[in-house]
């Protein structure tokens, strides 16, 4: 008898545990009304959560991933049940194309008006059905100008020997084979086999040659801010937030163009919680939010108004008026996107030669 | 049930299976699959191409092995041999690092060894570098420490080295030391009452600290990511790439930790066998 008392309990724990790992779902006829999101980690102004849940007495379960690439793991394995997403463009063509994301209805985002006729329906949504654009921005070059004479403006300097060890090159696939195309003048969406040799060996030269000093993400703040590489790729909007602590880094996006990429909320398929998930994303697109988180973010919103009205919102809030050059660096203007261009996704051959010649590079 | 407390086990024995065993049999579902679920050993045949960085990797876990070894025994035997209050304050003094977070250890680091870092202006304010460059008529700035493969021993036997002084440590401060007066009275000299007493004595201990830093050490992927610069690949960077990089290929992912768990299994065992024989030796 006691065996069975004492089976019993374990199986009940394990059976708790099993059930926290599918996270924190409602339970489903319950009162509590409630939204799962799941975004990029210092990519919210937190205090919106609370205003939300003000507003309409939904619980907001927030939680961060730090990759589009774990966040599709982790949604491919089946271990999380998250209602609202904000993946990057070519993430949410590959979830589109795999049947992951649910139609919107778009009756209940309203909001969804002020969004600039500039990204919607962009190619990683042709029709529009399944998003909502959260945030923009462009990759460029960071370099420290008091280590490097003169303007940089092309890629050529992330492949230039004349800087060996001190370039900090960005630790993913798509971006750093994608800087390699563009210096090429090929197109950052090619499939050609040639070209996309082309550039693995242009990256596995300058490694050769020792021009990189890391592969890195995230270490690149502490890097760059402390001055120990003159040179890295990285975000618009994550150079803003170095600049706070090293006013000698400067941003260009380079002649060749580069890529600009859209954050945008999608609603997955199997979501619980639909009519919660479009009032969120609806209240994330108001003018008064968006300015609030891209004051927080530093990531340029979509919405027409908050564009228009950050500068005057800056200046009330701080007291001095906002530097054009910087806000143009957080929102490009048009004749740099003209340059850019949207990744879209791959068909798999492609992924699977990305995938090879970036384990080459890295052995 | 013969054993009345063997009840007690029954969590523990849930838990290993739900945790232990279904985790690597997925594993091996995994590696033995491709992305549509059909049997094959393609993910096996493409391991040849990684052939490198299995050899980085154990390189590396073994020379930190060693390393921690060599910091970590005579550092058991000397606290072994102190007074019962400050073995307790060495016990803490050295446990202390491992209520800090892994991560942050290890960022810390990267910080110190940089180019820029703490270390090279030291050696820059006490003029270690104007002295060199005087005498050699060189032209350096810095020492090159980080993204090097040395960064990434000493990462990890910072971080590791107290599981190889823990498990050594209880060993000989438990020895008997009267089989130490008996060797001394048989008229032995302090080596071969090491090398005949107390060694083959403490092996348990350093064969549990060896497994204890290898394993880890073989496995890591942080330590080489912000130590080696993300060009230090070793296996644990290269399983994580196909879990969570953009290579997403869980499968070959899969192989790849199936064979290192094979490799460390293997040399486990020959180890484990070479210890029992050294204690076996004793005996007689």
């Amino acid at each position: 008898m006691k065996k069975l008392v004492s089976l019993t309990a374990a199986f009940a724990l394990s059976a708790g545990l099993l059930a926290g790992c599918s996270g924190t779902a409602s339970e489903p006829g319950s009162e509590d009304r409630v939204v799962n999101v799941c975004s990029w980690g210092e990519y919210i102004d937190e205090s919106l959560i609370g205003e939300f849940e003000e507003q309409t007495g939904i619980r907001v379960n927030y939680q961060t991933v730090p990759s589009n690439e774990e966040l599709y793991s982790i949604l491919s394995m089946g271990g999380a049940n998250y209602d609202v997403i904000v993946p990057s463009d070519y993430m949410i063509s590959q979830l589109i194309e795999e049947d992951m994301l649910a139609e919107l209805n778009y009756d209940n985002i309203p909001n969804f008006s002020k969004i600039d006729d500039r990204f919607k329906n962009l190619a990683y949504d042709p029709e529009n059905k399944y998003t909502v654009p959260y945030a923009w921005g462009t990759l460029g070059i960071i370099y420290n100008t008091s280590k490097v004479d003169g303007e940089i403006t092309s890629w050529d300097a992330m492949f230039d020997t004349q800087y060996a060890d001190q370039v900090l090159m960005i630790n993913n696939s798509r971006d750093a084979l994608g800087i390699a195309l563009l210096d090429l003048g090929y197109s950052v969406n090619t499939d050609s086999e040639e070209e996309l040799q082309a550039a693995y060996q242009r990256l596995a030269d300058a490694k050769e040659a020792g021009v990189y000093q890391a592969f890195v993400m995230d270490e690149v703040f502490d890097k760059m801010e402390a001055g120990e590489a003159a040179i890295a790729t990285y975000y618009a909007g994550d150079y803003l937030s170095m600049l706070e602590n090293n006013p000698d880094l400067a941003y260009v996006v380079p002649e060749e163009g580069s890529n600009w990429f859209v954050d945008a909320m999608c609603v997955l398929k199997d979501a619980e919680n639909k009519d919660e998930a479009e009032e969120w994303i609806n209240f994330m697109c108001s003018t008064e939010a968006s300015l609030k988180n891209m004051d927080y973010i530093w990531y340029a919103s979509p919405n027409t108004e908050a564009l228009e009205q950050y500068p005057a919102y800056y200046e009330e809030l701080y007291g001095e008026p906002l530097d054009q050059e910087l806000y143009e660096i957080m929102a490009a203007p048009q004749e740099v996107l003209d340059r850019c261009e949207v990744y879209l996704v791959r068909p798999a051959e492609t992924r699977a030669l990305y995938n090879d010649l970036w384990t080459q590079l890295s052995i | 049930m013969k054993n009345k407390l063997s009840r007690f086990a029954v969590p523990y024995v849930v838990w290993m299976a739900l945790f232990v065993v279904i985790p690597i049999l997925m594993i091996v579902v995994y590696a033995f699959t491709s992305a549509d679920g059909t049997p094959t050993l393609d993910n096996f045949a493409r391991i040849g191409e990684y052939f490198p960085v299995f050899v980085r990797s154990f390189k590396l876990a073994l020379i930190a092995t060693l390393v921690c070894l060599l910091i970590g025994y005579p550092l058991a035997c000397a606290l072994a041999r102190e007074g019962a209050r400050f073995q307790r304050v060495a016990m803490m003094l050295i446990m202390l690092p491992m209520w800090m977070n892994f991560l942050l250890r290890t960022y810390a680091w990267m910080s110190i060894l940089e180019n820029t870092g703490l270390l090279n202006r030291l050696f820059g304010a006490i003029g270690l570098f104007d002295l060199i460059n005087s005498l050699f008529g060189t032209d350096i700035e810095y020492f090159k420490m980080i993204n090097t493969q040395g960064a990434v021993v000493l990462g990890m036997v910072y971080n590791f080295l107290p599981f190889m002084v823990l498990p050594i440590y209880s060993v000989i401060v438990k020895l008997d030391q009267k089989l130490i007066e008996a060797a001394r009275d048989l008229g032995a000299d302090g080596v071969t009452v090491f090398r005949r007493v107390t060694l083959p004595l403490s092996l348990p201990g350093v064969l549990s600290g060896i497994t204890m830093v290898f394993v880890p050490a073989v496995s890591t992927f942080a330590i080489s990511q912000l130590l080696g610069g993300g060009q230090q690949l070793l296996l644990g960077n290269l399983i994580e790439m196909q879990f969570k990089g953009a290579a997403y290929n869980p499968q070959l992912g899969s192989a790849v930790a199936l064979v290192m768990m094979v490799i460390v299994v293997i040399c486990m065992t020959v180890m484990n066998r070479f210890g029992e024989g050294e204690e076996q030796a004793v005996i007689l």
